[in-house]
């Protein structure tokens, strides 16, 4: 136990750099899967058939193509293309686009769950589609989606992991290479799984907020 | 004020208007009767564009409705709804719901729509209810608001979709006096209603629609009181004495 501590406090500032990339990843990737997937789900529920088709197939694409082959192929392959991104940069679109799928599909469901008799009575005021979802059912939907939402943002944060894959030296990279060059196996992983844990709580904590808030209206 | 010319409209393969002629002129109040399934719901939607129709032609002060055309807009603005199901907004405050189509549709500056909100919910006896959220309210009293919302709008006319047809027995009145004042004020109304009272008194003219037709019409107390059809004498029969 003494050792770990005392590993604790050799190890930890370095893996504190990789919290940050982790933390960089994973809010970046929120911000453009949330914009993302936002834009999809409008797409879906557009009634506009060119629209909802290139949405439906977009998510399916998406959800069909794993991850790190996301990854590998916007770091590896794109720059064949002329599109030359850091390693930064190609894991936030990479997530983003990624989760913008799961996400698209969270927003769908809310935005559908909202009674029509509400899009009607917005109709008869004179409201047009755009100001329909922007006063009378985005707020409602929110509701719905949060505390989905709040998983998702739990979800990408562990999966900000395989950012890794692509020499991001986030978290769990960065555990990996100081164990492999130290062999404190135990030690090294202990605390990259206590940070991750760390940074979950409180997201698991707003989730339960977001589910209490939902049920009590 | 609102023409209906051979009207037709379907639902797949069943056709619930078949060739609906009629005309509203401007104050009048018109009552459309006639059994569930009849037809009578789908007129209203058809008029303030929710739904398209196949043939014929429906128009409001001339402007022809076409529920696929950006024109549907401004005539939804002259031609405003209350529904069954009051559908008010639960996110917004009484006021706010009020308020809602005079801000965000008409751009008004905001005083001025809080003030006539204020005063529309004052008028629908509701000036304490301001800043409630629907779901605090009755049934009565969201209806009085929706109907509130639908004046906000200065509209020329105001469709109402069985407007008590959702509320406790106790609670209809309310609506209904809201209603009649407005009819004595000269709003131009088209009401689908269970509520012969309410059709024998305020309205000027009752359309008995059934099987997608208009099987009779005519004033009010002559229709009522007097039907002519078999099927308006046998409607009336059970909804007037259904035991």
């Amino acid at each position: 136990m003494q050792k770990f501590f005392h590993d604790a406090v050799e190890f930890v500032p370095i893996l504190l750099q990789g919290v940050w990339l982790t933390i960089v990843v994973t809010v970046g990737s929120l911000l453009l899967s949330t914009v993302l997937g936002l834009v999809w789900a409008l797409m879906r529920v557009s009634g506009i058939g060119i629209l909802v088709g290139l949405s439906a197939a977009l998510i399916n694409v998406i959800r069909g193509i794993p991850i790190i082959v996301l990854l590998f192929y916007i770091y590896f392959v794109m720059p064949d293309f002329g599109i030359a991104l850091s390693a930064l940069q190609a894991a936030v679109i990479g997530l983003g686009i990624a989760y913008s799928a799961y996400q698209a599909e969270n927003f769908r469901a809310g935005i559908e769950a909202i009674d029509k008799g509400q899009i009607e009575a917005a109709q008869t005021i004179g409201m047009g589609w755009w100001l329909t979802m922007r006063r009378v059912v985005l707020p409602q939907a929110v509701r719905i989606i949060l505390p989905p939402y709040g998983n998702i943002m739990i979800m990408m944060l562990k999966d900000s992991s395989q950012a890794s894959t692509i020499t991001v030296a986030e978290l769990a990279l960065q555990g990996k290479l100081i164990a492999s060059s130290t062999f404190k196996n135990t030690s090294v992983f202990t605390l990259v799984a206590l940070m991750y844990l760390t940074m979950s709580i409180p997201l698991i904590l707003l989730v339960r907020h977001f589910e209490n808030k939902a049920n009590r209206k | 004020m609102i023409e209906l010319r051979d009207v037709h409209k379907s639902f797949g393969k069943v056709e619930v208007l078949k060739g609906i002629t009629a005309s509203v002129a401007k104050s009048e109040v018109v009552c459309i009767i006639g059994p569930s399934g009849s037809g009578k719901s789908t007129i209203l939607r058809c008029i303030n564009g929710l739904e398209s129709y196949d043939r014929g032609e429906i128009s409001v002060e001339g402007a022809r409705v076409d529920s696929n055309d950006r024109s549907i807009v401004a005539i939804r603005t002259r031609v405003s709804m209350v529904f069954q199901r009051f559908n008010l907004f639960p996110h917004r405050t009484a006021l706010e719901n009020v308020i809602e189509g005079p801000l965000y549709v008409k751009k008004e500056p905001r005083e001025q729509a809080i003030a006539r909100g204020r005063a529309l919910l004052a008028q629908v006896g509701l000036a304490d209810k301001a800043e409630v959220h629907p779901p605090k309210l009755s049934g009565g009293q969201q209806q009085r608001v929706a109907i509130a919302r639908a004046l906000a709008m200065q509209p020329k006319a105001i469709l109402f979709d069985e407007p008590t047809s959702a509320l406790d027995p106790e609670l209809v009145g309310e609506v209904l006096s809201v209603m009649r004042k407005l009819a004595d004020d000269g709003m131009t109304m088209v009401v689908v209603t269970h509520e012969m009272g309410f059709a024998r008194d305020v309205a000027d003219r009752v359309l008995f629609i059934d099987g997608g037709v208009i099987v009779e019409q005519g004033a009010a107390k002559s229709v009522l009181n007097q039907p002519q059809h078999p099927r308006t004498q046998d409607f009336l029969r059970r909804v007037l004495h259904p035991l």
